[in-house]
């Protein structure tokens, strides 16, 4: 015992000598971005030897519960990782503190200008090492099946493509053309892109105003939901297939044609899907119609236990993570967007037939001002739900849905 | 010389016996002191404040987070699906939990194989059990589906609509406590002497009488406390209903919507801890009440 003390005090006192610092560092568990920061923090290290790096990571449906309670203890992270839809609610919190100002002018000339969702009140609270966008997932095999050479540029081409290729056995589907999700990716696709491609604007600029409640908004509601009940693009991925991410499932399993999904499905599909499969953009409105994409990222923000010398410590390893040579690594081991300007112009990236159209997409995409992340998506999975599974006249559900937005955002605003 | 007085004994043995018990209970009673109690009085404490990181940021809000209650759509939502779900569960439970162990105890070989069985699925994760069902209650692929066909009955949606995935996620919570139930039963069923049965017979009663005047009344003590921990259960449902519908938790709809999960939707996800630790209270008080008035209700001494 007496030794173990010895030493502990010989090793503390060392550490003092040489000045270090030790910061820890906390994401939620996924394998390749737990693999590739340990990858990082060791690049780090051995670049800024006075810094050590701690790594912890925690389930995901566990993530934020342990940040709740571990940051007002004195115990959690320096650095943390987290969604860009939860900053409002964590900074209103307490549970972030401002980077310096010189940041901002990194972030406004240097990054993607998604990354503007990473400001609360012209204060800037983090930076994104990659950011997400959406596109069509199609399956060449199938889609080529039904006489159709490329995927579809317009809705119309779409409907049309997902009606031929949806299949019937009975009153039991074989086949899919479409796989909707609205609590999958689909209340973003209403929410961002349909919306505004029907000629409206889902929120006001400062995002405390919700403005779809009007014809145009209920014209892109009503087309979505049409899908289904006017359009045979089929059902619900969940009440087609099995599973937490049914769409996504049943379209590696080869049993839909088309699913919209985010760049962070890339790797589970391409090691999943055993057939030939592209990606597309969005279709448009008409052809010619207006290009908008939701795009989304997960940032790195600064906690109110980094202080004095971890300040400094903490502050130099988020500028390295989201560093252009740290990007082109995580591109590459994780298969996630580059949050920089100057790596999603590069032409190897904007050609590549896989990230393409993602990357293409971000040039056009808006990230949602979330102020309160799950209940604004359970207020659109809701509204589309209130239609297609209880058979709610959409304008009314609608209505529902755009009051209890509002309340929502007066509740965080008040 | 007068021998020396033995030294009067200021304790006695039973004080001394006591004093020992006492020193050994203070552990656990310490324990459960301040980190089952402690905690509770917290959450009262906290319930009368907003949250903050930072403890000297919370401002002192009174009563309003209770106020906020009687506003709060979806925590009306996820109560009257709480007690659905316990109105629903508890007595099926109890029902099918009776059953199979009075058939249990009326098999004599290969008892034991049974009970294993049944009691699988009460050790088994939560995502295991909804990663299971969601196969099996597919409505387009599932075989519950299949079967149902065979009877030219159409395909059910059971999860994935509002109309019946409550009744679902408390059919599969049934199916997964079921193995605890019938242990409970079949160890009451088997505290119950032998004799009483035998005498009941001479006398010339009926299978049905030897249930309703010597089973049934001697199970009574099982009986509360699988009632109470059950309702309890029930009354905290949490993690099965997360687990069937991960992506949508609660839905479709808020169908599913409990108190527990609600209480961690809003401490969790929207961080308003002082709000949420008032539901806590009011679930806390839920709880108190109900058992309260089940082991009034519910227990019957009973001697022969």
């Amino acid at each position: 015992m007496r030794i173990v003390l010895v030493t502990l005090f010989a090793l503390w006192g060392a550490a003092l000598a040489q000045g270090q610092v030790t910061i820890t560092y906390w994401q939620y568990d996924f394998r390749s971005k737990v693999e590739a920061v340990n990858e990082l923090i060791k690049k780090f290290e051995a670049a800024n030897p006075g810094i050590k790096v701690q790594h912890q990571t925690f389930p995901f449906d566990a993530y934020q519960q342990k940040v709740a309670s571990s940051i007002p203890a004195g115990q959690g992270p320096d650095v943390v990782n987290l969604f860009y839809g939860w900053l409002p609610t964590w900074v209103k919190a307490g549970y972030l503190q401002p980077m310096p100002a010189e940041y901002i002018k990194v972030l406004d000339s240097e990054f993607s200008s998604l990354a503007q969702a990473a400001k609360v009140g012209g204060k800037l609270y983090g930076m994104p090492t990659a950011v997400r966008s959406l596109a069509l997932f199609y399956n060449r095999d199938l889609l080529n099946a039904a006489g159709f050479k490329t995927p579809p540029k317009t809705w119309d081409e779409f409907l049309s493509m997902a009606a031929k290729l949806t299949v019937k056995d009975g009153n039991k589907f074989t086949q899919l053309g479409y796989a909707m999700a609205p609590d999958g990716q689909d209340h973003h696709l209403v929410r961002e892109v349909l919306i505004r491609q029907f000629g409206g604007r889902p929120y006001s600029d400062d995002g405390r105003k919700v403005l779809y409640d009007n014809a145009a908004g209920l014209k892109a509601f009503t087309f979505y939901t049409d899908w289904l009940k006017k359009y045979n693009v089929g059902t619900l991925g969940n009440q087609f297939f099995p599973g937490n991410n049914a769409y996504r499932d049943a379209f590696i399993a080869g049993k839909v044609g088309m699913i919209i999904d985010g760049s962070f499905a890339i790797g589970t599909i391409r090691n999943g899907a055993k057939f030939n499969w592209g990606v597309a953009e969005l279709p448009l409105e008409k052809a010619g119609g207006r290009k908008i994409n939701y795009g989304s990222f997960w940032m790195h923000g600064l906690t109110p236990l980094a202080t004095g010398p971890k300040l400094a410590a903490s502050l130099k390893f988020l500028e390295f993570l989201v560093s252009e040579e740290t990007q082109r690594y995580w591109l590459e081991k994780v298969g996630e967007l580059p949050a920089r300007k100057s790596l999603i112009k590069d032409p190897k990236l904007t050609l590549d037939k896989v990230y393409g159209p993602f990357v293409i997409s971000l040039s056009y995409a808006k990230a949602t001002p979330f102020v309160d992340e799950i209940g604004q998506r359970k207020v659109m999975t809701d509204a589309i739900n209130r239609v297609l599974l209880e058979n709610k006249d959409p304008a009314e559900s609608w209505r529902i849905a755009a009051a209890e937005e509002q309340k929502l955002l007066d509740n965080f605003w008040k | 010389m007068k021998p020396p007085e033995p030294a009067q004994r200021r304790v006695s043995l039973a004080t001394r016996e006591a004093l020992w018990a006492f020193a050994f209970l203070a552990i656990p009673l310490a324990f459960f002191l301040f980190i089952r109690i402690w905690p509770a009085f917290q959450a009262l404490w906290l319930s009368l404040f907003d949250w903050h990181a930072d403890p000297s940021k919370r401002p002192f809000v009174g009563l309003e987070h209770y106020e906020q209650m009687l506003q709060d759509r979806l925590l009306l939502k996820a109560l009257q699906n709480t007690l659905a779900y316990t109105l629903l569960g508890v007595p099926l439970q109890l029902l099918l939990g009776l059953g199979i162990a009075l058939l249990l105890n009326a098999v004599t070989r290969f008892r034991d194989v049974f009970r294993a069985i049944y009691f699988a699925p009460y050790v088994t994760p939560a995502a295991a059990i909804a990663w299971v069902f969601s196969w099996m209650l597919s409505p387009n692929f599932g075989i519950v589906n299949e079967i149902l066909s065979v009877f030219g009955i159409p395909p059910q949606p059971f999860l994935t609509k509002p109309s019946q995935a409550l009744a679902t996620v408390t059919m599969i919570v049934v199916w997964q406590n079921l193995g605890f139930q019938v242990v409970l039963f079949l160890a009451g069923l088997q505290n119950i002497p032998r004799d009483y049965y035998e005498a009941a017979r001479i006398d010339g009663a009926s299978n049905w009488q030897l249930f309703r005047h010597i089973t049934f009344p001697l199970l009574n003590p099982v009986m509360v406390f699988s009632a109470v921990i059950g309702t309890i259960g029930f009354l905290q449902l949490f993690t099965q209903v997360v687990n069937l519908n991960f992506t949508d938790q609660g839905g479709p709809l808020g169908s599913t919507l409990t108190l527990a999960l609600y209480i961690y939707q809003v401490a969790f996800a929207r961080f308003e801890l002082g709000y949420a630790a008032a539901i806590t209270v009011l679930l806390f008080v839920i709880i108190l009440s109900i058992t309260l008035v089940q082991l009034r209700l519910l227990s019957r001494r009973v001697e022969y």
